[in-house]
Formats: structure tokens, C-alpha cells, sequence
């Protein structure tokens, strides 16, 4: 049992996990921190980002002038953004058999491996991590490929010059494996292999494994999954949430009697009240509307995004902003919003109720009909007619490297009655703002992030117990900008055996037993026999057959008969492989009972004789003298077949078969 | 033999009031619990004290699971969980969950508030029943004990039908409930793996029917009501709110949208708005073409059709109405029936089944002269049309399932007897699996052959795959083990680790012949000759000269010593363990 750890990164993992003969990937998650290394993109000319400098070597040589520009005190690349993607050389990929996907966070490099590593298997996930997952694609492809760039850089790769560049780009870790967007077509093609399913349900790997996806609490169809054989069960959890906000409860019972428990996806900011955090967010957005000023919420489509407008929807009426227009811009902000209405079965308790009733599970459903609410594929079209300040704008990218939210940082940017809240906690807010500075607008960080915190874990792993547990290596020691916090940290008996990029782990645990299946009339022939108390047994011979990994014992095949025509090669292929077994005897004989079964089997000269360590029975007339011993018996005859059998048939009465 | 008992309390060899109890290894299922529209006595639900005449019916059942929302599978629940009272879980779908009360209370109105019988439950009882009801998802395994499991599997027919599968180790039961094999304009098509359940209980309303191309009976149904509309006649579409409404609504508004007609379209009842409500948020659950389009195109948002009033019956000019309910046994559709029944220009379609005794039923078995309330009689002139447009799986579909699922036995309920025996002969014949058709209150009984799961040492299994010449994974091989059966724990284990774990020491048989030969040789000599010829003859043997004079052959052992009384006479021992 092996485990390949392709991701460095904790909240975006990828690994792949040997188990009994299958290859399991968990999860394709795809380092986007890479992107705050490029210029952001512009949606309409910006003279500004335009005229920047090229960066020069303290030795004077110019050659990286066209890829590097100096950006506010900081070297940027100035290319199409390039991703890290998980690792690629570690194992052959095209071996793996599923992969099992458990939020749609989660699934951002599946084009990539689906699609360039010959990969030939299964992706398992839910519906709504599917759909909101193809939401997320659809804005990345989207916001890259409508502004076009000509120039992809790659001469900075180059491990030499890489060395001389200023951090952090002199340390951005396997440069070489950075990759520009994938396309639509391949975003397709990958979506295609996955099979959907629910929770609960159990999927049969080759007959030999079997994985269940559970409710995680954290995202609309989120999922931790138990990969498990008859005697073995690993859990994953990754991105799971103990707070109740949109999704369907965390389902923790089913995690009890891991053997491991590979945890991933925690909270990136453990220092933050996911709740007071949402409070801080609707004071920061009323004040700065109140004073005149725009609000600008860089967020992904999906998620997060869902919760703050409902908290809004509670929130607008009575802190006088009913008439300070909500937009949500994003190609995908109609789908989003659409689709969280209709996955009710994926919901919390409340908001399946709603729908019973029937009545949208979101009410920004009323903020749309309100018109409270607005959504538009993109700043340009019907937006620019409907735009109205001041305003709140939702709109993507989080990493403000792209899509339309960097337009809105270059129009908003110099005013400081506007305000940015940052709300997503996958990027650092101050490496997003770099490019932007110097900055007039207020900025506000309060980042929710409703995964798991550590004291929620070390909660949930005393209630699960596992017998291991498996972690990134950030989560056994305390955050490097907090090191005296030895509280947020994993803290569990025996220590977490913790992982890197690129290393592979064992994991510490032995089979010992399978699951194999008895015929029912196999099952009949059996003669069990009580040796101890409630103790029974039964010799088995039996004939093995496995198929698709299930084994089953039946009857061994009677002799055959003589073949009566030409089929004889086909009834000897049939007949199994025999090999001479050797039963094991165990017991010990009784010496008189013993003697009289042999004068009653017609040997009248018996005599018997005591040794050291047991006894020696004659037979005079028959030439024979029997050893018998506490633990053996010894037959010695002359060459008398027929004798041989009788006495050994006589012996065998008093002793058990195994 | 362990055994399967299946007992219809309703829908044996007859549509309505469906409930079937299963007794699967120890367990006690029912399936379904439904109300008969063609009684109004006490026949209409089924009869309860047939499983415990004293017992409570908690303690008897272990669960209880509704197929789909429709009344003839539900309409008796709160009678059984408030009334008898069971207090057991209930399983359903969401949207079953979701629409099956409101379903319920439009019955009990009609019942109590319309036709004022007393003694029937009320709309707490409802509250309190769909209380006890646990919501499944698609394919989701749920634990209802420790050995009971059941999974839900998409049946189409209506919005969050479901076929059941009940598993209890490796014995299983599926139960379709009514089921559709073809898709249609709102939903998909049932779906089973090959589970290969010991019995298969299905559904067979249309057990003799072959229908032709859907596309075929949609043009046909078009035509005919766009004829009544063009002559400026009225149609009455006879419905139930939920299912064949929604399939139609969308069939009438793509129509009317492109043949660009004027006349109205009417829904009878202020529950159509809130039914199409229901599948919008559970879009989910529909065919694949509408949940693709529903964020541009949301098909259950009816442009042409309008919130019918009664006063709009007497409307002159043409026009097309949806009521309630589908048999024509209560409610609006009856009343307008009654009104319009007279006028040769008008018509009504029929686009369901109609189960005996309600009008329905009677006006398409050809009855033209129709007892009201009261002795009144009806003259039916309108033409009536039937149109089976109800979404069962006709008898190829229902073939196409067993092809699917790969059952062990078959039994069909939920149709008419006749029918069903066709049907059954059928199934003998081309699946070889028994097929049985019980009436209701007749015990079915159906003997099963399950596997024993056992526990084999990993030790012992590696060994006896790894045996043999040619490792081929296919070719069986013979193995030998020691089966310990300890309280309920089986283990296979190697008859070495069985005998360490009883605590028991090996016991050694051994065997020792003597061979007397002639040779007046030294020991050595006649040990080195008989060392080469049993080398020379035994090619494909181990066979050793070990330093203290003995030979081995395998593990037989021959050791030589001159004879004590004959010098020239040489004894061989022949020493073996038994084998």
C-alpha cells in the first residue's frame, strides 16, 4: 500500500494511492498561486500595465527585458498565466485506474491528466461538483482566451537565469512544469469520463476494492471518500466542514475503523471565525457604499459566494442599501446562480425543506426577481447600460490576474472611497494586490474559510479514531509566520505520518485475511466437528476459482468419466490442477482402545510393550511392530500392502484430519 | 433452504391500493402502500391485519418504502403509520418525499371534505406520517440495520420514481414500482446493473401492450385534438397533476407555438402551478435534454398555458382543458365531463390507465350511458379517445429490464390477471427463470441458494495461487484448508495455522517397509546401487545419497543394513510419512 503525492499544496491535493491491485488517484487539485508570478490581463487596453519597464540584470544584460517587467517594485512575468500542475513524473499516470474527485475545488487539473497522460480510467464525482466544477473551467478558459496575448515567456524557466531573478520568482518551485490554460475541447473531453454518484453509494473497483463517497459539509456536493476492501479501509477526507451553512451536513459516523485516514483540505486561515469574518464583510461593504463609494468582491462563481448573498438578503434592508445595486459578473454568474437552486437533495436540512414547500432554496432567487440583484456574462453588453455606481460587484478572478475584476481594480483603484474585500483565502491578498500599487482604494481582508480548524480536527480524530493518520507536512508543524503556535498544528497518537511533493509513502498497515465464498453445495458436504467448545472445524477440499478478483471455493469436479468422443481436450481442461495435499493428523492414541480395536480386527497376538515414551504394540504373527508415541505413530511391516492399509485405516480412526 | 416470501395485500393480479410484504432472511419489507380509486369501502386500502393480528406492526416490519408519489402506492401511508400505527422508518425519494403529502391531502379533501366521510385521517396525521419518512438519494446505499440494505434506482414513470433494491448478504429483491423503459419528453428511462437479484417484482400494466413509436402516438394525439379545436370543439384532458400533465403541457406548448394556434389551453387546478414548481427545483430528476437547457430554457415555464376558472367551461368556442384527476372518478375533470359529455363536437382523451369502477374505466370500455349520483343518467356524445400515454414499460420494455437486472425468479404484480399470464409465459420461456403472478393474500415462496461468506488467511490463499506449473490465473485449482467456525466468525485457514491456533500438536504417522534383497555386497555398495537405479528411473524426482548412507526420494527415506542372521541378505527400509 503506497502512496504517491503529486501536490505540495495542502488544500489542493493530489495523490495516488496503491491499493490491493488498483491505482486510486485522490483528487487533481491545480496550484493556481503560480498566476500572482504574471501580469494581470487586461480586459480593455490599460497604458498603465502597457509601458512597464523591462526588467534589467544587475549586470546590465537586457535579454529578459521582453518577458520580465517591473511592476510597483516587483519583477513580473508578462506572459499568458501558466499553472503548476501536480506531478507528472513520479508514477506513469496512464496506470491509474480511477480517480475520485471530492469538491470541485478540487478537479482544476483533471484536463490535464485526462488528457495528456494516457490516461484510460473512470473519474468518480458528484453531480453538483460536475456542474459547478465545469462552472469554475468555463470562467478560467473563458477570462484567458478573450484576451489574447502573443507572448508566452519561457526563456526565465531556464534553470540558470532562474537563479538570478529576485525572489519570489527565484524561488517558485518546478517552473518547468508550469502549463498555459487548457481549452474547452479538453475541458469536454475530460468532464466526459467522469460517472457521476451519490452519497453512500458503493462502487465496485475491479471486485476488489470498494469506494463510498460521504457528505463533507464544505461545497455543494463536496465529498470525502472511504476506499475499502473486506478488511482494510483508508478514509480521505479532504475540504470538509463542520459549520452549517449551504451544504448537507458532514457525515462523520462512517469514517469510525479507518486502519488510515489521509487528511487534506483544511482551513488555510485557522486564525479566522469564518462568522465574524461574514460580520466584518457586510460592515466594510455598507460603510463604503454609505460614504458614496464601490465595493469590488474578487470570488469565484460558486461557493462562498452563495453564503454572502443570503447574508446580504437578511442584511440589505435594514442597513439602508436597498437601492445600492448588486452585480455578479461572470461568464458562468446565470449558471451558477441557476444550478444552486436545483441540487436540493445536496442541501442542508432547512433548504431541502424550503424546496418541499416549493419554494428556491436560495433567496437569491427574490433578489433577482427584486432586481436587486443583476448578473451579466461580462462588462461589456447589457453591463455597461445597466452599470450604475455607487454599486457592489462581484466578479472573478481571486487572484485579480485575470478575468474582470482586473478591469474594475485599474477603474476603482485610485479613489479611496471604494473599497476591495477579499473573501476567498486561496490567494495572499497583498501578492494579488502587488501589480496594482500604489493603491488609494481601502482594501479588506476577510477571508472565510469554513474548512476544518485544528481544534475541529483533533474533535473529529477522536471521535473517528484512526488507527494512522497521513497529512501534508504543513499540518504537523505550526505555520512558519506563527511558529510558537503549537496549537495549529495536528495533534494525534500515533504522530501523522506526514507527506511532501513528490515523495511516496507506505502505509503501515498488513492484510491478512480476504473474502472468499463457499458454494452452497460445497457448503452441505462439509462435516464440522466440535473440537473445543464452540469451536468447530471441517477439512475443506475444495476447487478455487477467481474471477474479476472475487474468489469462490466449489466441489471438486467428480473423475471424469471416459470422453465418449472427440471432446476430450475440452473435460481435461476442466479438470483442476492437483496437486498431492497432505493432511495434518493431530491427537494421540488410546493404547487399550487401541489393542482392542486391533483383536477385533483379527489380530489375536497383540502384545504390547511400554517404552520411555510411550508404547510398542506387536504384532508377532504379522511381522509388524507399531510405535506409538504421545505426538507419532510409526508403522513398521514388511512389504504387505493390504496389512499396511488396514492398520493405517485402524490408526487413523483415533486421530482428527486437518 | 433459506427462503424468500412475497405476499401481495395489494396489486396482486390487480392495479391499485399496490403493497407487497417481503420476508427476505429475516427481514420483513413492504413495498408500497397504496389506496384503490376503484372503492370507496374498506377495500381501498389494503388489509393491514393480515401481517399482525395482535402484534404491533412496528415491531413486525423493518421498513417501509414508497416507489413513487402516485396514490394507488401511497395514498393508504398515514392510515397505516397513524392510523393502524407503525412507527418504523419509511423510505422515498426526495422529490416523493417532497410532493407525496400534497398529494395526500388533495385525496383526504376530496374524501372527507367533499364527500364527507368521517374516519379517514386527517392532514396532521399527514404531518406526522411524512415525519417518519427518510429521504434517499439515487444509488445511495442505505443502511436501514446491520444487515439490511436497500439502493434506489431511477424508474422514470413519474418525477422521483424509483425502483428499490432490498439486500440482505447476498440474497436481494428489486421492486420497480411502475417504471418506464422509454424516455419521454420530460424524463429518462429506468436504469438497472446487472444485480442479479434472487427475485425481481415488477410491474406489468401493460403486460401484453407493444406500443409503437412514441413520436407515432404524439402525432396522432395532436391531430385529433387539433381537429376538435379546428371544428371548435372542447377537449377534456382528464389528469393527474403530476407526471403525464407536465409531458403533455410541454407537448401542447411546442405544438401550439408552431402551428401557431389561437384557441386556449387551460390547467384545471392552482396545483399545477406549484406541480410545475416542483420540477423546476427537481430538474435534476428529468431527462437529460431538459436539465442541458434549463439555465437558457426552463421547459416547465408554460407560455400558453393558463389557470383554468369554472366559470370558463361554459365559454363558447374551442378550447383545451387539463383537469383533475386522471380516472374520472372525482373532482373537476368530472364536473366538466359531466357538462361537456353531451355535445357530439366535443372530446375527451383518455391518457392513462383508469382502474375498474371509476367513469373513466366505464366510458372507454364503451359504455355510453353512464349512473351519476342520484340515478341521474348521462348521455356520453363526445367522442372519447384513449391514448396510452401513461409511462409503464409496455412488454418489451418490461423484457429489456429482466435482460437487464438478470433476476433468478420473476414475479409480476400491478397488472390484471390474464395479461399477466401471457406475460409470465413469456418470461419462462425466454428467460428459463420461474415467473409467478400470485393474487393478493397469496404467499409466494421462493427458495434461494446464497453463497457463506468466509474469511480465507491471506497466508493460505497466496500459497495455493501461487502453486502450480503454470501460474493461469483461470485454470480452478484444488485447495486444502481447515474451515474454524468459532460463534459466528468463518475462517479459512491452512490446516498448520489451524492446529497452532486450537492450541493442538501435530500428530506424525509414519510408515517403515522392509524389502528384503539378495546381495552379498557391503552396505555402502547395495546403498550406492540402489542410489543409481532409482537415479536412473526417477528423472523427474529429487533423489539424494545424504552423507550418513541414507537415500532420499522426496521425502520418502530408504536407509540399508545387513540382514542379522544372512550377511548376503540386505534390508531395505522404506521409511514415509502418510500422505
Amino acid at each position: 500500500f503506497f502512496q504517491y503525492c503529486l501536490s505540495g499544496h495542502p488544500t489542493l491535493p493530489c495523490n495516488v494511492l496503491k491499493f490491493k491491485s488498483t491505482t486510486i488517484m485522490l483528487d487533481c487539485g491545480l496550484d493556481m498561486t503560480s498566476t500572482l508570478n504574471f501580469l494581470p490581463l487586461p480586459l480593455v487596453q490599460s497604458p498603465r500595465l502597457s509601458k512597464l519597464p523591462g526588467w534589467v540584470l544587475k549586470d546590465g544584460s537586457t535579454f529578459l527585458d521582453k518577458e520580465l517587467k517591473e511592476c510597483s517594485g516587483h519583477v513580473f512575468v508578462d506572459s499568458v498565466p501558466e499553472f503548476c500542475l501536480p506531478e507528472t513524473e513520479l508514477l506513469d499516470l496512464s496506470t491509474v485506474d480511477v480517480i475520485l474527485i471530492s469538491n470541485y475545488h478540487c478537479m482544476m487539473a483533471l484536463p490535464y491528466i485526462t488528457e495528456y497522460t494516457g490516461f484510460t480510467g473512470t473519474v468518480y464525482a458528484t453531480e453538483p461538483t460536475v456542474q459547478i466544477g465545469r462552472l469554475l473551467m468555463e470562467e478560467l478558459v473563458n477570462s484567458i482566451e478573450r484576451v489574447p496575448k502573443a507572448q508566452s515567456a519561457s526563456l526565465w524557466k531556464n534553470k540558470e537565469v532562474q537563479r538570478l531573478l529576485p525572489a519570489p520568482l527565484k524561488d517558485a518551485v518546478e517552473v518547468s512544469m508550469w502549463r498555459k490554460c487548457y481549452t474547452m475541447p479538453e475541458v469536454n473531453a475530460a468532464l466526459s469520463k467522469i460517472q457521476l454518484v451519490g452519497y453512500s453509494q458503493k462502487i465496485e473497483l475491479f471486485g476488489a476494492v470498494q469506494v463510498t463517497p460521504l457528505s463533507s459539509g464544505y461545497a455543494l456536493g463536496s465529498s470525502n471518500w472511504i476506499i475499502q476492501s473486506h478488511y482494510e479501509k483508508v478514509s480521505y477526507v479532504s475540504g470538509s466542514s463542520l459549520l452549517t451553512t449551504h451544504p448537507q451536513p458532514m457525515d462523520q459516523a462512517s469514517l469510525k475503523n479507518s486502519d488510515v485516514l489521509i487528511l487534506t483540505g483544511l482551513t488555510q486561515i485557522p486564525t479566522a471565525n469564518p462568522d465574524g469574518m461574514v460580520g466584518e464583510f457586510c460592515s466594510n461593504l455598507a460603510m463604503t457604499v454609505r460614504n458614496g463609494g464601490n465595493v469590488l468582491v474578487p470570488c469565484y462563481p460558486s461557493g462562498v459566494i452563495y453564503d454572502l448573498l443570503e447574508c446580504l438578503y437578511q442584511y440589505i434592508d435594514s442597513a439602508g442599501l436597498s437601492n445600492v445595486p448588486f452585480y455578479f459578473i461572470s461568464p458562468v454568474a446565470n449558471s451558477s446562480l441557476e444550478f444552486s437552486q436545483i441540487f436540493a437533495e445536496w442541501l442542508c436540512h432547512n433548504k431541502q425543506t424550503k424546496v418541499y414547500l416549493p419554494e428556491p432554496p436560495f433567496p437569491h432567487a427574490e433578489l433577482i426577481q427584486t432586481n436587486k440583484l443583476k448578473h451579466y456574462p461580462s462588462i461589456h453588453g447589457d453591463f455597461s447600460n445597466d452599470f450604475k455606481q455607487p454599486c457592489v460587484v462581484f466578479t472573478g478572478h481571486p487572484s485579480l490576474r485575470f478575468g474582470d475584476v482586473v478591469h474594475f481594480m485599474e477603474l476603482w483603484g485610485k479613489s479611496s472611497l471604494n473599497t476591495v474585500i477579499f473573501t476567498e483565502p486561496d490567494f495572499s491578498y497583498l501578492d494579488a494586490l502587488a501589480p496594482y500599487q500604489p493603491l488609494a482604494m481601502k482594501c479588506v481582508y476577510c477571508p472565510i474559510d469554513t474548512r476544518l480548524n485544528f481544534i475541529q480536527v483533533s474533535k473529529l480524530l477522536k471521535e473517528v479514531q484512526p488507527l494512522h493518520v497521513v497529512c501534508p507536512e504543513q499540518y504537523t508543524q505550526p505555520p512558519p509566520t506563527q511558529s510558537h503556535r503549537t496549537d495549529l498544528m495536528i495533534d494525534c497518537q500515533p504522530p501523522a505520518m506526514s507527506y511532501r511533493r513528490a515523495e511516496v509513502l507506505t502505509l503501515p498497515y498488513k492484510r491478512r485475511y480476504e473474502k472468499i465464498e463457499i458454494m452452497p453445495d460445497l457448503a452441505d458436504s462439509l462435516v464440522p466437528l466440535e473440537i473445543k467448545p464452540g469451536i468447530s472445524l471441517a477439512t475443506v477440499s475444495a476447487v478455487l476459482h477467481t474471477k474479476d478478483n472475487k474468489h469462490v471455493l466449489q466441489l471438486p469436479p467428480k473423475p471424469p468419466q471416459p470422453p465418449a468422443s472427440k471432446k476430450r481436450k475440452r473435460v481435461s481442461d476442466d479438470v483442476p490442477e492437483c496437486k498431492s495435499l497432505k493432511p495434518l493428523l493431530s491427537g494421540s492414541i488410546p493404547m487399550d482402545q487401541f489393542v482392542q480395536t486391533l483383536e477385533k480386527h483379527g489380530f489375536s497376538d497383540v502384545k504390547v510393550e511400554d517404552t520411555a515414551k510411550g508404547h510398542i504394540v506387536l504384532l508377532q504373527e504379522a511381522e509388524t511392530l507399531i510405535q506409538l508415541e504421545e505426538d507419532s505413530t510409526h508403522i513398521i511391516c514388511d512389504n504387505d500392502e493390504p496389512l499396511r492399509v488396514k492398520l493405517r485405516d485402524l490408526v487413523l480412526k483415533f486421530l482428527q484430519k486437518f | 433452504m433459506p427462503e424468500i416470501k412475497v405476499t401481495p395485500l395489494g396489486a396482486g393480479q390487480d392495479v391499485g391500493r399496490s403493497c407487497i410484504l417481503v420476508s427476505i432472511a429475516g427481514k420483513n419489507v413492504m413495498l408500497d402502500c397504496g389506496m384503490h380509486m376503484g372503492y370507496n369501502d374498506d377495500r381501498r386500502f389494503p388489509d393491514f391485519s393480515y401481517i399482525t393480528q395482535n402484534g404491533r406492526l412496528t415491531d413486525f416490519l423493518d421498513c417501509v418504502i414508497i416507489s413513487h408519489f402516485h396514490l394507488d402506492h401511497c395514498g393508504a401511508l398515514p392510515y397505516f403509520s397513524e392510523m393502524v400505527g407503525y412507527d418504523g422508518p419509511i423510505y422515498m425519494t426526495h422529490p416523493t418525499k417532497a410532493i407525496c403529502p400534497i398529494l395526500l391531502e388533495d385525496y383526504r379533501k376530496i374524501t372527507v371534505d367533499k364527500k364527507g366521510e368521517t374516519n379517514f385521517f386527517t392532514s396532521q396525521m399527514i404531518k406526522d406520517c411524512m415525519k417518519k419518512v427518510v429521504a434517499v438519494h439515487l444509488h445511495q446505499t442505505v443502511q436501514v440495520d446491520e444487515e439490511l440494505e436497500i439502493k434506489a434506482y431511477y424508474a422514470g414513470h413519474v418525477l422521483g420514481a424509483a425502483m428499490f433494491q432490498i439486500k440482505v448478504g447476498c440474497e436481494s429483491v428489486v421492486y420497480t414500482g411502475d417504471y418506464n423503459m422509454t424516455p419521454d419528453r420530460h424524463l429518462g428511462a429506468a436504469w438497472i446493473d446487472k444485480c442479479r437479484p434472487d427475485l425481481l417484482i415488477s410491474e406489468s400494466t401493460y403486460a401484453t401492450t407493444i406500443r409503437d413509436s412514441k413520436r407515432c402516438r404524439e402525432r396522432d394525439f395532436l391531430k385529433k385534438v387539433h381537429e376538435t379545436v379546428e371544428r371548435g370543439g372542447k377537449v377534456l384532458i382528464p389528469v393527474f397533476a403530476l407526471g403525464r400533465a407536465q409531458e403533455l403541457c410541454i407537448l401542447f406548448g411546442t405544438f401550439w407555438e408552431r402551428m401557431n394556434l389561437k384557441a386556449p389551453i387551460y390547467f384545471s387546478t392552482g396545483l399545477t402551478e406549484k406541480a410545475n414548481h416542483y420540477y423546476k427545483l427537481f430538474i435534476t430528476w428529468t431527462n437529460q435534454k431538459i436539465r442541458k437547457t434549463f439555465v437558457q430554457r426552463n421547459m416547465f415555464e408554460f407560455k400558453h398555458i393558463k389557470a383554468f376558472d369554472r366559470a370558463f367551461a361554459d365559454n363558447p368556442g374551442p378550447m383545451v382543458v387539463f383537469a383533475t384527476p386522471g380516472m374520472l372518478h372525482a373532482g373537476q375533470s368530472l364536473q366538466i365531463f359531466r357538462k361537456w359529455a353531451g355535445n357530439e363536437k366535443n372530446m375527451v382523451i383518455m391518457p392513462g390507465y383508469c382502474v375498474q369502477g371509476t367513469v373513466g374505466h366505464k366510458i372507454l370500455s364503451g359504455q355510453r350511458k353512464l349512473e351519476m349520483e342520484g340515478r341521474q343518467i348521462l348521455e356520453v356524445k363526445m367522442q372519447v379517445e384513449y391514448m396510452s400515454f401513461s409511462a409503464h414499460a409496455d412488454a418489451k420494455g418490461i423484457m429489456q429490464l429482466i435482460r437487464q437486472a438478470e433476476p433468478r425468479n420473476v414475479l409480476l404484480v400491478h397488472g390484471e390477471a390474464k395479461k399477466m399470464e401471457f406475460l409470465k409465459q413469456k418470461i419462462e420461456q425466454e428467460f428459463h427463470v420461474s415467473c409467478f403472478m400470485p393474487a393478493n393474500g397469496e404467499t409466494t415462496t421462493i427458495l434461494t441458494n446464497p453463497c457463506i461468506p468466509v474469511d480465507i488467511s491471506l497466508g493460505l490463499l497466496k500459497r495455493e495461487t501461487a502453486i502450480g506449473p503454470l501460474p493461469d490465473a483461470k485454470k480452478p485449482k484444488l485447495m486444502h484448508g481447515t474451515l474454524l467456525m468459532k460463534d459466528n466468525s468463518f475462517r479459512l485457514v491452512s490446516p498448520e495455522q489451524a492446529l497452532k491456533e486450537l492450541g493442538l500438536a501435530e500428530h506424525q504417522l509414519r510408515f517403515t517397509c522392509r524389502v528384503h534383497i539378495q546381495d552379498p555386497r557391503k552396505e555402502h555398495e547395495t546403498v550406492l546401487r540402489v542410489y543409481n537405479h532409482l537415479k536412473g528411473i526417477l528423472k523427474d524426482y529429487s533423489v539424494q545419497h545424504l552423507p550418513d548412507g541414507s537415500i532420499t526420494v522426496e521425502s520418502i527415506l530408504i536407509q540399508a543394513t545387513a540382514h542379522s542372521e544372512d550377511q548376503g541378505t540386505k534390508v531395505l527400509l522404506v521409511s514415509w510419512t502418510y500422505q
